[in-house]
């Protein structure tokens, strides 16, 4: 599979995906639990992404700059700092970490 | 359109949170090129997947794994995807009726549309902020990533500059504001520890779907979950991008 074959598919099923809400009848999934996978799933798939953008290389564990960017980008997210503010420190503080190391 | 104050309100609040989260599209672009797609893929994600949450989802399980990842990185970004689900479901009485309407409102429902119409008083109200927003934020969304994407390309190397951290650093703005609750502060938590521990057995990409067991497990349960209240009438967060 090429990567534009790979792109075309999971952009398809994205739409479809928000496509069938207009088409199934409410009552069959609008309860409680399916909302509360379907949000939760959402929080377990980003904090595991950041787990493995964070502490991954390949199919290693490291610790490098990248810890002391994440950590600082929490911090400065509670501090309620913008969002592209937050993700150019990160990648300053990571970039001059590893410039001086 | 006869214009009512709500209406008037509902514009307002479309084109504000457009605007704001439009501008996280660079930070897409730029991560996206960085992860190995080229400028015309990293747009038409952009263009045609239009959900924050699922593209960031897909360069990043393509930045860690390659094309070997390929199954990972359609169902990571399809179970990103998953809440738009329960959106459709929601806009569906608001958006208006016709094919041609409920193709183009499926395409416009992301968290912020959502979000800006659930807030309105009115019917009519809901239905100005959905579009609105819908639209502001797919046309923002689409000329920054491309933006993004070309200075992506410039920057070139990815690790001098910092880029890999960057992109952990977007993935947590996008969780930020998912994690008032208990319960979801969990999940996050041991999903993240999973997806960690589980990086050097599984093949990349495949560690990030096994943290996923973690969501359907408190989901189905409501382990740690709110005893009353009901989930699905909360608002989605909208300091995100359109995810």
């Amino acid at each position: 599979m090429t990567l534009w074959q790979l792109i075309i598919l999971a952009s398809i099923v994205c739409f479809a995906l928000k496509f069938a809400g207009y088409l199934i009848p409410p009552a069959l999934i609008q309860r409680p639990t399916p909302a509360r996978v379907a949000n939760l799933l959402t929080v377990a798939l980003l904090a595991g992404l950041i787990a493995v953008q964070t502490f991954g290389k390949g199919e290693h564990l490291v610790l490098d700059a990248r810890v002391s960017a994440i950590l600082a980008a929490a911090g400065l997210y509670a501090l309620k700092v913008p969002f592209i503010v937050v993700v150019i420190v990160a990648a300053a503080l990571a970039a001059g970490i590893r410039a001086l190391t | 359109m006869p214009e009512t104050p709500a209406t008037r309100t509902a514009l307002r609040a479309g084109v504000a949170v457009g605007v704001a989260t439009a501008a996280y599209g660079i930070s897409f672009g730029a991560l996206s090129v960085a992860a190995g797609l080229d400028v015309w893929q990293t747009c038409f994600l952009s263009l045609v997947m239009f959900t924050g949450g699922s593209q960031f989802a897909f360069i990043g399980v393509i930045a860690a794994g390659g094309l070997a990842a390929a199954p990972s990185a359609i169902a990571s970004s399809t179970l990103l995807g998953s809440r738009n689900v329960i959106y459709a479901l929601r806009m569906s009485p608001v958006v208006g009726s016709g094919w041609f309407t409920r193709l183009a409102a499926a395409h416009l429902t992301i968290d912020e549309s959502v979000a800006v119409s659930t807030a309105q008083p009115t019917l009519k109200a809901q239905r100005v902020g959905f579009w609105m927003t819908g639209l502001v934020v797919f046309v923002g969304w689409n000329l920054t990533t491309l933006v993004g994407a070309l200075i992506g390309n410039l920057i070139g190397d990815v690790s001098a500059y910092g880029l890999d951290a960057a992109a952990a650093a977007a993935f947590l703005g996008l969780l930020w504001p998912r994690l008032k609750q208990l319960q979801a502060q969990a999940v996050a938590v041991l999903a993240a520890v999973a997806a960690a521990l589980l990086t050097p057995v599984l093949t990349p990409g495949v560690p990030v779907l096994v943290a996923a067991i973690v969501a359907v497990v408190f989901g189905l349960t409501n382990w740690l979950g709110p005893k009353t209240g009901d989930q699905t009438a909360e608002s989605p967060p909208i300091e995100g991008m359109p995810s």
